[in-house]
């Protein structure tokens, strides 16, 4: 079993902080306290008790959680082809594939963010990694923000994609979802869902999650170009090599 | 005011940079002054007090534009229609408007007047505004000058989908110390061809900028800033499709900021480059009436393009807004130009480059409250390392003396901000503010040194790149992708369809008061 790991193997210890709408002071730090045992904490420490504003406080506070877990037991859902460079990656088309594979990505739905398609296809790519632009045998085409999911299946028809990336970053009440879900319907309906692979990604964006919406792949946070390609040729090889 | 030459910048190439923009700026101008768009139009309605919407929600400023484009001829401008009705049916304008939206009444059908007699019927209606816009002016410079201003000017956001919920959040973000206020956009609002109606709550990622909205922040603030002896400013968008009816909205109910960039829309909207163009001008031009002060985006440009290679972008684009902001009438003290800490930090010398940066951008422009914008694009969900890089920014607003420092959040890439977050945000840059109070007339930077350096080497970039954007015209500059490494078509985007060149005959009484205004000031 494992617990959380303060300074000391098995200590549990936790901090958190968070706030409530109470003025700060002696019951403000009471109510977090009793807060925090519910949480399950038996014997928390509040550390810091501020006023915010008219009625509201913030707190940081310190706990050992009783609980632990058996890391054995313990499985994660996430995409299981290996990870390859740029170079490799383009040798990989070359050897198995033979052609030039496309890409069309957009951020769909109102999402007005394109920090997270920017970063896995734009020539720059992102913190070092090059994005697909830059990939040899890859033709990558961003659509850019607030791209209706019609007019992104348009697109892909077009150009004849391979593989369609959509991110989504703003995740305010779920709206991601519900962009994410309808592509797939709005696929299925126009039979073109298996001819693609689909892929999508953000910052609240998991593999697990992707695959419960109908999609081949999902990536989150610090996974790059190098990432997203990897996969796709991968399985644009294998899907090949099953026809 | 800012006046310095801490880094040995070259004043005669800052001189032929503003003559670059000057040219780029009036290229452009003889388009826009040959056109208007339904917005524009649409403006002008709202300044002459049409308000409301039909049964399915449709403004009535819509209503009325659309007909006119239908049936009549918008290239007179709308203005000639409206006296037209007002006349012929001898009604008011609510009942008029009333009218329009239970579908009573047309615009259409009735004998147009001349021009001077148009201008006779509108006037009272737009004198109301007018005299309403010129108040809402004096009560801002009163509350400035009895509750004192501000250097750097704390600038946070609030996004909560319920403007209700934006009012606790705003209250409370005020009490913790901030200054101004900007109240988020419901995504996706940048691409209505139309501005939503009433009160808000439910948006996704903010709300609605609509008049209602803007009436129920404004009330709240005020009464924040008398109880802390501090004018708290408020800022929305005029920014995407209606522009100007929304800096018409904000003109009315005394917003104090907006961001109203020249080239934000086409480039990062996909905003038809043309439309966009004719629709800056005119809300610029009511903005300056206003007194509002507008931010311009090229924070953005950074956010998709690398910080270090097109820092010189930032610096054209300043330019050209500066020179689209002077042809609205813009005086230097309402353009809150924009710019960004976004180097990676992780680049060895990186806060040099920041810090040379925006130290250059002071010194260029040294009567604007420029707008400087925190990191967001190396912000991971690694709160602690995003708050000590917060810190560094802080840092830079101060040795530099930024006027609108917008905070950065720690949970930046996570989530709109929490109460928390925002608290925790201002606590952070009030340390920083009090404890660097005085840093900058401290500072001079070694000559010839990394600093000096790389202002130099960005400006003259920046030179080159007007040059060569003044060679042809801005508008083959943005098919070409020069900023932001986004590519425009001169006739793709969105709105395209909204530009209308005028007739010879063309009437805009409210863009005539508007001159009348500016002559006076």
């Amino acid at each position: 079993m494992i617990k959380p790991y303060g300074d000391t193997m098995g200590d549990g210890k936790v901090q958190l902080s968070f706030s409530l709408p109470v003025a700060a002071g002696a019951h403000g730090i009471e109510c977090a306290r009793e807060i925090a045992r519910q949480m399950g904490l038996p014997d928390p420490a509040v550390v810091d008790c501020e006023p915010m504003g008219e009625g509201f406080s913030h707190y940081v506070v310190y706990g050992m959680v009783p609980y632990g877990v058996d890391p054995a037991t313990i499985r994660v859902r996430d995409v299981e082809t290996p990870v390859m460079s740029m170079e490799e990656i383009e040798q990989l088309i070359e050897d198995k594939l033979g052609r030039d594979i496309v890409f069309v990505g957009a951020s769909t739905g109102s999402d007005a963010h394109t920090v997270g398609i920017d970063a896995i296809m734009n020539m720059k790519g992102f913190a070092g990694h090059y994005g697909l632009e830059r990939y040899k045998h890859i033709k990558a085409y961003n659509m850019g923000s607030q791209v209706p999911n019609e007019a992104f299946i348009k697109k892909a028809r077009e150009v004849n994609a391979d593989v369609l990336l959509v991110s989504q970053t703003v995740t305010q009440k779920d709206v991601h979802l519900h962009n994410l879900v309808e592509l797939v319907e709005l696929l299925e309906a126009e039979k073109m869902r298996d001819q693609v692979i689909l892929v999508c990604g953000g910052a609240r964006i998991t593999h697990e999650l992707a695959k419960e919406l109908g999609y081949d792949a999902g990536f989150g946070p610090k996974k790059y170009a190098e990432d997203v390609a990897s996969f796709t040729v991968q399985e644009l090889i294998r899907r090949k090599e099953q026809a | 005011m800012h006046r310095m030459n801490k880094l040995d910048l070259d004043q005669a190439r800052i001189a032929e940079c503003r003559g670059y923009a000057a040219r780029i700026a009036g290229g452009v101008q003889s388009y826009i002054d040959r056109h208007t768009t339904v917005t524009v139009e649409r403006s002008v309605l709202r300044l002459c007090g049409v308000d409301g919407v039909d049964r399915f929600d449709v403004p009535v400023p819509n209503l009325m534009v659309d007909e006119v484009r239908r049936g009549g001829d918008l290239s007179r401008g709308i203005s000639v229609y409206l006296a037209a009705a007002l006349k012929a049916t001898g009604l008011s304008l609510d009942a008029l408007s009333a009218g329009v939206a239970d579908g009573s009444v047309s615009l259409l059908g009735h004998p147009l007047p001349d021009a001077d007699e148009a201008r006779a019927i509108l006037k009272p209606l737009l004198d109301a505004s007018f005299e309403r816009i010129r108040k809402n002016r004096a009560d801002r410079e009163n509350y400035l000058d009895r509750f004192g201003r501000r250097e750097p000017e704390i600038y946070v956001i609030v996004a909560t989908g319920n403007i209700h919920e934006d009012v606790v959040q705003a209250q409370a973000a005020a009490d913790a110390g901030a200054d101004v206020i900007a109240v988020i956009r419901s995504t996706g609002q940048s691409l209505l061809d139309y501005v939503p109606y009433g009160a808000t709550t439910e948006g996704f990622g903010g709300t609605y900028a609509t008049q209602e909205n803007f009436r129920i922040m404004r009330r709240a603030l005020d009464e924040t800033s008398e109880r802390l002896g501090r004018y708290v400013k408020l800022v929305n968008y005029a920014s995407g499709l209606c522009m100007p009816e929304i800096a018409a909205m904000g003109a009315l109910e005394r917003l104090d900021m907006m961001l109203n960039d020249s080239m934000y829309g086409i480039i990062f909207r996909d905003i038809n480059m043309r439309r966009t163009f004719v629709d800056q001008y005119f809300s610029r031009s009511l903005n300056a009436v206003a007194g509002i002060t507008i931010n311009t985006g090229e924070d953005n440009y950074l956010t998709t393009a690398d910080a270090v290679e097109n820092a010189h972008t930032v610096l054209a684009s300043q330019f050209i807004n500066e020179a689209f902001a002077l042809t609205a009438g813009l005086p230097a003290r309402q353009m809150g130009l924009g710019h960004a800490f976004e180097i990676d930090p992780m680049v060895e010398n990186g806060f040099l480059y920041e810090i040379a940066q925006a130290q250059m951008a002071r010194e260029i422009f040294p009567e604007a409250p420029l707008k400087y914008m925190p990191p967001t694009k190396h912000s991971t969900g690694n709160i602690f390392h995003t708050q000590a890089q917060d810190t560094l920014f802080n840092t830079a607003v101060m040795m530099t003396g930024q006027s609108i420092h917008l905070l950065a959040m720690m949970t930046e890439a996570i989530h709109t901000p929490f109460l928390s977050d925002r608290h925790l945000a201002i606590k952070n840059a009030r340390m920083v503010q009090t404890t660097m109070r005085g840093i900058a007339d401290e500072i001079q930077f070694t000559p010839g040194g990394i600093v000096q350096q790389r202002a130099q080497h960005v400006l003259s970039r920046a030179e080159e790149l007007l040059s060569a954007i003044a060679q042809g015209s801005l508008f083959e500059a943005l098919e070409q992708g020069v900023f932001a490494d986004v590519k425009r078509a001169q006739d793709g985007g969105k709105g395209a369809e909204g530009v209308v060149e005028k007739h010879a005959e063309y009437l805009n009484p409210a863009m005539e008061k508007i001159e009348e205004v500016r002559q006076h000031d």
